[in-house]
């Protein structure tokens, strides 16, 4: 528990619940792209995941727990952060921070009132319930469809921006947050720094653009009904 | 050439302070930039107005007591130069400089430009140091220590402890000259006896002193004028963690 209020045993707790939830947004955008397979590449998807009964939970409860550790502990550092500089400089250059690094706390809190939102939106059907899973029928197969539920929600343009906004606060948060987190944990040296600074960055652009090119991709009409 | 200062003037630590302007006159492009604020100095001096304090030792880049931020960088605008070791030729004529002293909680003002930096006085107590007992004089070699380790060590030893990395930190966070004492001795075979309680030790004295923490924004390694590299950051994380079972 000691490590629990060390200042770089905190930081590790950020690095190692930043790298799970990352990797879950990797396999949420994996999971999400079967879209573009149409309603039977979604539809299966989710009756296979929804088969899944317990696990899911688990999976649930474990992301939940991972989200409050990381929500918990950038708020308390971020505070004490601010807390070491009460007076701030009339003039401040910065050579190497990025606009990412900076707006951490920031993106980091428009990121969670996104996710509830989407919660909101796709798990439990409360904002849009007119075009969700319960109030549309089945698919030919009898599945969900949650095809028919993506597409009609897209198709209406200000979802579509809420949520290629909300892409926009995840993309500046990982282009710092991947590279930081492998700092933290300690496995860059002086050469493999700068590369996975462009690594993070890269990361954050290709998980930017596969989240984005759904809502796009359906407000542009090429995946339709 | 001719200089516009704004300098923060502060009477003593519960004082207000706030920036102040002077000119600095016919200033030689070869003297320092703490010789310039020396002929400043002079010259408030004779006009009976009290001179600006600024921290100051050696004055040939090896104390590291020297420092104020010039126009928001620690130690002015050189790559890796002290404030005593920076030029005015590094200015044009005209320019309008502003100087602030280093601004952490940890750093409690004194006067002025000068800051009380025993609270890194404090991480080094720590644990920044080795426990030997001292007898004869060994034979050279006797403890044997690889090349690349003895690069290592010295080049997180460079650091002078100046305290810029912490001015220019976002966070206000001595990580930097933290992990420069937690890698060069962790990387010696007489360090590493203590090295899981040093890293605990240290990293605990740092947050109790009132730094901030780390959050990689590389800022300390762009401003330290001893190029100390980030990477002892990560030196210091990895020595964290093979503490933790400790």
């Amino acid at each position: 528990m000691q490590m629990l209020q060390n200042s770089v045993g905190r930081k590790l707790v950020m690095a190692v619940t930043g790298l799970f939830l990352f990797l879950f947004v990797v396999v949420h955008l994996l999971g999400n792209s079967s879209v573009f397979m149409g309603a039977d590449g979604i539809n299966s998807y989710a009756e296979h995941l929804h088969a899944l009964g317990p696990v899911v939970w688990i999976f649930r409860l474990v992301l939940l727990g991972l989200f409050a550790l990381h929500i918990f502990f950038g708020i308390q550092l971020t505070l004490e952060n601010r807390a070491a500089r009460e007076i701030e400089y009339n003039e401040k250059k910065n050579l190497r921070t990025s606009f990412g690094a900076r707006t951490m706390i920031y993106t980091g809190l428009i990121i969670l009132a996104f996710l509830l939102y989407h919660l909101l939106h796709f798990t439990m059907h409360v904002t849009n319930p007119e075009i969700s899973v319960g109030a549309l029928a089945p698919d030919a197969l009898g599945r969900a469809d949650v095809f028919t539920m993506m597409v009609l929600s897209f198709q209406k343009f200000f979802i579509s921006l809420v949520y290629v906004g909300a892409m926009v606060t995840l993309l500046l948060h990982l282009s710092h947050g991947v590279q930081s987190l492998f700092q933290t944990l300690g496995w860059l040296g002086a050469n493999s720094l700068p590369v996975m600074e462009k690594v993070g960055r890269a990361a954050a652009v290709v998980i930017f653009a596969g989240f984005i090119s759904i809502p796009v991709s359906i407000l542009l009409g090429l995946i339709n009904v | 050439m001719n200089l516009t200062l704004y300098v923060w003037r502060q009477n003593g630590p519960e004082d207000k302070g706030k920036l102040e302007q002077y000119e600095a006159k016919n200033v030689s492009p070869d003297s320092s930039f703490l010789e310039m604020l020396d002929e400043v100095n002079e010259e408030l001096i004779e006009k009976g107005t009290d001179p600006i304090e600024f921290d100051n030792d050696c004055r040939e880049g090896i104390c590291g007591t020297c420092g104020c931020v010039v126009n928001g960088q620690p130690h002015g605008p050189q790559e890796q130069t002290t404030a005593c070791q920076l030029h005015m030729r590094q200015f044009s004529d005209g320019d309008t400089l502003t100087l602030e002293p280093w601004r952490a909680s940890a750093f409690p003002i004194i006067k002025d430009l000068a800051v009380d930096r025993s609270a890194m006085d404090n991480i080094i107590e720590s644990g920044g140091y080795t426990s030997a007992y001292t007898g004869e004089v060994g034979e050279a070699n006797q403890t044997l220590i690889s090349k690349p380790d003895a690069d290592y060590a010295m080049d997180a030893a460079e650091c002078i402890g100046c305290g810029a990395c912490v001015a220019a930190c976002p966070n206000g966070s001595a990580m930097l000259f933290t992990s420069a004492k937690v890698a060069q001795l962790a990387t010696l075979p007489q360090g590493k006896i203590e090295a899981a309680e040093r890293v605990n030790g240290m990293t605990e004295a740092m947050l109790n002193a009132g730094f901030g923490n780390c959050s990689n924004h590389y800022e300390c390694e762009a401003s330290c004028p001893k190029g100390v590299s980030v990477k002892f950051i990560a030196k210091l994380n990895r020595e964290y963690l093979k503490a933790l079972p400790k």
